[in-house]
């Protein structure tokens, strides 16, 4: 039995009368990757929020490791940083270099000297092939490399787990490819990670397991192989089709 | 409280006087403002060079030194170049000329952001120079300013509240009259604070609803850009 | 009187000028930023509260408010007229400045404080470090406007008889009978300092400008 890194249980979130999502179980082991797919509003964004407690729930419980995150003796600061958050519009300091985005958190959070902190940085820098854009400015960098800046700024704090929001949807088709491949090859080295995507190609690929998510609840989920080539419903299936058509035809007129 | 409240009460119809008297000079400043204000935004845009320098030099120098100095240059400084105005028209004098260079940069705004594609238009139906900005470009520049114009009434009716200090009989005036008689000048000039800001706020919601009837659907200077 | 006592005596005042000036503009940074952080992350009553605070303050006459805190100030707790002066110039100021700087807070996207409290800062490490930078490059230009209004408010003190340049050119053209050369002096002054400060701030927002930041 493989170590559980994150438990929900029972999640429920309702803005005034707007049910955002309800009673939502979810479980991830270490070194999984779970893809959440659906169609957009379906609540895919708060949940990850919710998790990071940066939104908060209004019922339900979530374990990070064994330690409840949603109890309230728990400090919110610290619960986060131990989960990384990877945001669709990447949310890159924008006063700061490369460098220096990697680097604070580990300065001002984990409280490393600054020599420490900024080899620690170049490291992560290495990780996602930017060592070379380290002095720029996130003006001076494409979407991209934005992005990559973001993931590695993440990894710096030695996250349990990866939450990716939307990674890939604000960049330009030619540069989705290179922050996927930073995703997969994160995956590949035994990072947890809860992804929202709509890239379906990499859900196939990397996933160790697919959730799909309608109108603020889970409908099924299981192994790539299964939910793509056996879904169990109706509404999985619509939703699969339809996505697999737009991308399709997207693919088709590049 | 009560003390307060009797001060209030006692000097009540002096302070109505004195308000009077301070919405007069709001109001005759604004209006010369405006129109020596509409001379200097027309020479600093379509002027030839000295009008267009004379125009920026103007405005410099109004907006760079205190209401205060222009209103002593005026009063006591004139009158040794053989111009001698009383306290009130220097007053007056002082606020025009003042508020002049602020609503001459405003209506700048506004010319400007009306463009040169409508000057064009003009001469292209074979209106003049002069008539294109007559006839196209204020019409439409003046609404498009209106926004930022108004704040000016309330940026003047502030400051009109220096004029006490050449012996204007002003609301600051009676306030000054009132703490000398009582011996509470905060009492007074707390007193007067509640005038002003009664006359801020009235004067405020005069211009929102003047804002809002003149209002043009989809013609703002907020909206225009909104909409690229 | 004889040409450099008029320059002693104008420099003198150009002195005090300043020094209201440097007592009142940085009184109502501190003051007018640890509001405006109030306003926007203290939660809705103190929102509310400072928000007729403001509106309050700014809907009175500079020279009102002026009088009011200089007999409030110099009646508890005995201040001289320059210091009772300048730091109710400060306060005054503060109002305004609280609402440039709030403006400029509010137009750094809330994204950035999110992105903050994502890599584990608390939320006064996200206002100090990410937060705070962005926003004072940002209040440069609207606050360069403000210090212009403060050197030119500071000419109000003249009416509490502190002797800065008003009042020197006050007593000058008393002894000269040179009244327009001496105001018009004062005014010179007054315009240079004003040029001085924006072209400084100027330079700053420059210097400080971040590389390619819409």
């Amino acid at each position: 039995m493989t170590n559980k890194i994150l438990t929900i249980k029972n999640l429920t979130k309702i803005y005034g009368d707007n049910i955002v999502f309800q009673n939502i179980d979810l479980s991830i082991n270490e070194g999984d990757t779970v893809v959440i797919i659906g169609p957009s509003g379906t609540g895919k964004s708060t949940l990850l929020r919710c998790i990071n407690l940066l939104t908060k729930p209004n019922g339900g419980q979530i374990w990070l490791d064994d330690e409840e995150i949603t109890s309230k003796e728990v400090n919110e600061d610290n619960v986060r940083q131990h989960i990384g958050m990877v945001f669709q519009n990447f949310l890159l300091f924008n006063h700061l270099t490369a460098l220096e985005n990697v680097k604070l958190g580990l300065i001002k959070v984990k409280k490393l000297d600054k020599t420490a902190a900024e080899a620690k940085a170049f490291q992560e820098l290495e990780r996602v092939g930017l060592v070379d854009r380290a002095h720029h400015f996130p003006g001076q960098l494409s979407g991209g490399q934005q992005q990559r800046v973001a993931i590695a700024r993440a990894l710096a704090m030695d996250p349990r787990i990866m939450l990716f929001d939307e990674p890939t949807s604000a960049l330009d088709p030619e540069l989705i490819g290179e922050v996927l491949e930073v995703m997969r090859k994160l995956s590949l080295a035994g990072m947890t990670m809860l992804v929202v995507t709509h890239e379906m190609g990499f859900a196939r690929e990397v996933a160790d397991r697919i959730v799909f998510m309608e109108k603020g609840s889970i409908v099924e989920e299981g192994s790539p192989e299964d939910l793509f080539n056996r879904p169990k419903f109706q509404r999985t299936r619509e939703f699969l089709w339809k996505i697999t058509e737009l991308y399709g035809k997207k693919e088709q007129e590049e | 409280m009560s003390d307060w409240l009797n001060l209030l009460i006692r000097f009540f119809d002096d302070f109505l006087v004195g308000a009077g008297v301070t919405l007069e000079l709001t109001a005759i400043g604004l209006v010369m403002g405006f129109l020596l204000g509409l001379g200097l935004a027309l020479g600093k845009v379509y002027g030839n060079k000295p009008l267009c320098w004379f125009s920026t030099a103007y405005i410099e120098l109004f907006r760079g030194t205190p209401l205060l100095v222009q209103l002593f240059l005026i009063y006591y400084g004139l009158p040794s170049l053989g111009i001698t105005l009383s306290q009130t028209l220097s007053a007056y004098l002082a606020l025009g000329l003042n508020s002049a260079a602020y609503q001459a940069e405003y209506l700048r705004g506004a010319i400007l952001a009306i463009g040169n594609t409508q000057m064009t238009a003009g001469r292209a139906i074979g209106l003049s120079r002069w008539q294109t900005i007559l006839h196209i470009i204020l019409p439409q520049a003046l609404r498009l300013a209106i926004p930022s114009w108004s704040n000016e009434p309330i940026l003047l009716l502030k400051s009109t509240a220096v004029v006490f200090l050449i012996a204007v009989q002003d609301l600051m005036a009676k306030a000054k009259r009132a703490a000398t008689t009582t011996y509470n000048p905060i009492g007074s000039y707390l007193a007067v604070a509640v005038v002003y800001l009664v006359m801020v706020f009235a004067l405020n919601a005069l211009l929102k609803w003047l804002e809002r009837k003149a209002r043009i659907p989809g013609f703002e200077m907020e909206g225009k850009k909104g909409s690229l | 009187m004889d040409i450099i006592r008029f320059i002693q005596y104008i420099a003198s005042g150009t002195a005090y000028t300043l020094g209201v000036t440097f007592v009142a503009l940085p009184s109502g940074l501190i003051l007018g930023l640890i509001l405006a952080i109030i306003y926007v992350y203290g939660g809705k009553i103190a929102a509310r509260t400072l928000s007729v605070y403001s509106t309050i303050m700014r809907g009175i006459p500079p020279i009102v408010l002026l009088f009011i805190l200089y007999f409030i100030m110099s009646g508890t707790i005995n201040l001289s007229p320059f210091w009772a002066g300048s730091i109710s110039l400060g306060v005054i100021s503060s109002a305004y400045q609280m609402e440039i700087i709030r403006g400029a807070i509010l137009s750094v996207s809330g994204g950035q404080m999110i992105a903050a409290l994502a890599i584990g800062m608390s939320r006064l490490q996200a206002i100090r470090y990410i937060v705070l930078p962005q926003t004072l490059r940002l209040a440069i230009p609207p606050w360069s406007n403000e210090a212009a209004i403060v050197i030119k408010d500071s000419s109000l003190v003249y009416a509490l008889g502190v002797p800065e340049i008003l009042r020197r050119a006050q007593l000058i053209s008393a002894s000269t009978q040179q009244p327009f050369l001496a105001y018009t002096t004062a005014a010179l002054i007054y315009f240079g300092l004003v040029l001085f400060t924006n072209t400084l701030l100027r330079r700053l927002e420059n210097r400080l400008r971040i590389p390619a930041n819409p």
